[in-house]
């Protein structure tokens, strides 16, 4: 993250923040395959694959308890100022909001298990494609977002929260798919509402992907462009 | 709402400036350690100059009360007006011990006179004339109260002030710098021989007394420029390279320079 004419004095602070950055684009890269599983389990009505999900979801866990302990660590020991102190206050946001698109991720993965031991059919007509590719879009926005901490890249963190509103129309359009199929067949209702908690949880990535992507805006530009509407953040960092 | 804090002026436009300074050069001989400083001193503020050394900072900080008039050969080009009146307290028709009465300093080192508590704090009293004895024991306390050292002292005015810990000669320091009612005070590197302990109650007194004096203070601990300081300039050569809010300086300078410095990224 620091080139070669950006380091501290101390390259031991250096060797810290490097290192937690790392930990915390590791964690987003176990997150971002543990949603990715999640969608491959619902598309596959898959238990086995749900079931690696939920593992996951411990390890995530883990993850964010060390991170956060490494972080205090560092703002104890070193009093960050500056973009340091905005990269550390950055991550904290990040990891949470990592570990939470892992919940939402198990969240699905237990909607998965419940319908397969419900008995809920591959032939029943549910919209799962539909599910599949707003999760698609989450996946890209968190995936996008990492990439743009990695890189503290504020361009890229504008473009999601620029395609942002996408996911939220996949998430109303699904909506009304969900009761236009409950409606013409009420064997799907049951099936449909949990759906409707998944839908709800792939828009939750997505929204997770977007904060990250801010956290990215604030340690480079010094800027809090949160409860902005995204026309305005352009403006506002440039 | 967000507020973009780049944006934000240096001080808020009803604020009162107790000082200004304008295109400051100062010259040791023939060596430019100021180089066109202008900036302002906002009243019952705290104002940190902060840089590494060789920067200018208490160079600064030493014009304010016109020290580097002790040396032959140093030389002044530029202002500094100290409000409301507007002198220039640079100008050579100004007499450097009115500047004194003014504006009072603060050591690195705590530097009490070989005298007692009580006389420490009376000099500047006795120099500028005052006798009466009633008003003068009035005047110590309230200024040893001031220093937070009285409650310490009161019952030993007598004893010579070197019997003082560090700190409390540095407060004494400080509470003889309040007895004349300074309208300015000049802080160099105010801690810098004293524990943390005694520096978390000189910053203590510093948030106390900035309501009554406005301050100036010099300092090569960032961290302490952070937790006193309403505004910070950064110095680097000679050059004032930023000014600002210190809460926009420590959080979002606004040139790579200062967060450089200020992240320990400097060298």
């Amino acid at each position: 993250m620091n080139d070669k004419h950006d380091k501290h004095i101390s390259s031991q602070f250096d060797a810290e923040l490097g290192s937690i950055s790392t930990r915390v684009l590791e964690m987003g890269g176990v997150v971002e395959a543990q949603v990715g599983q999640a969608v491959y389990a619902l598309t596959h009505l898959s238990n086995e694959t749900a079931e690696q999900v939920l593992t996951a979801e411990e390890r995530v866990n883990a993850m964010e308890v060390e991170i956060d302990r490494d972080l205090w660590t560092i703002i104890a020991r070193r009093q960050p100022t500056a973009r340091d102190l905005r990269l550390l206050v950055a991550i904290a946001k990040a990891i949470a909001n990592l570990e939470r698109a892992g919940d939402e991720a198990a969240r699905i993965a237990r909607t998965v298990q419940k319908l397969v031991v419900s008995g809920v059919s591959s032939r029943l007509r549910l919209p799962l494609e539909d599910l599949a590719y707003a999760s698609t879009l989450a996946v890209t926005q968190l995936h996008k977002s990492l990439d743009a901490f990695a890189r503290l890249d504020v361009e890229q963190a504008l473009d999601v929260l620029k395609t942002d509103n996408q996911i939220d129309l996949e998430f109303e359009g699904l909506m009304r798919k969900l009761v236009t199929y409950m409606i013409e067949d009420p064997r799907t209702i049951s099936a449909s509402i949990d759906l409707v908690f998944v839908a709800k949880a792939i828009e939750r990535v997505g929204d997770h992907g977007k904060n990250l992507a801010e956290a990215v805006i604030y340690v480079v530009k010094g800027t809090d462009v949160r409860h902005n509407p995204v026309e305005s953040v352009e403006a506002m960092v440039r | 709402m967000v507020t973009d804090t780049l944006e934000r002026p240096p001080a808020a436009p009803a604020a009162v400036m107790k000082a200004e300074v304008r295109n400051l050069s100062f010259f040791y001989g023939d060596f430019k350690a100021l180089k066109d400083i202008t900036m302002t001193v906002e009243e019952h503020k705290v104002t940190a100059l902060i840089g590494p050394s060789g920067c200018g900072k208490s160079t600064l900080l030493r014009c304010f009360n016109r020290m580097h008039d002790l040396y032959p050969g140093n030389r002044y080009a530029g202002e500094i007006v100290l409000k409301p009146d507007n002198v220039n307290i640079l100008a050579k028709d100004v007499d450097p011990i009115e500047v004194r009465m003014r504006i009072g300093m603060v050591f690195q080192k705590p530097n009490p006179f070989p005298k007692s508590i009580y006389d420490n704090v009376a000099y500047g009293l006795r120099v500028r004339g005052l006798r009466n004895r009633s008003e003068m024991d009035d005047r110590v306390e309230a200024a040893l109260k001031s220093g937070a050292l009285w409650d310490e002292v009161k019952h030993r005015l007598q004893d010579v002030a070197f019997a003082l810990s560090g700190g409390q000669q540095q407060r004494l320091c400080i509470a003889r710098a309040l007895a004349t009612d300074p309208e300015l005070l000049l802080f160099d590197e105010p801690t810098s021989a004293l524990d943390p302990i005694a520096t978390g109650s000189i910053e203590e007194l510093i948030q106390e007394i900035k309501h009554k004096v406005t301050i100036l203070i010099v300092t090569h601990n960032m961290q302490q420029a952070a937790r006193v300081s309403d505004y910070t300039a950064y110095m680097y050569l000679g050059d004032l390279m930023e000014f600002g809010a210190t809460n926009d300086i420590f959080m979002k300078p606004r040139r790579k320079e200062t967060e450089d410095y200020i992240t320990g990224r400097f060298g």
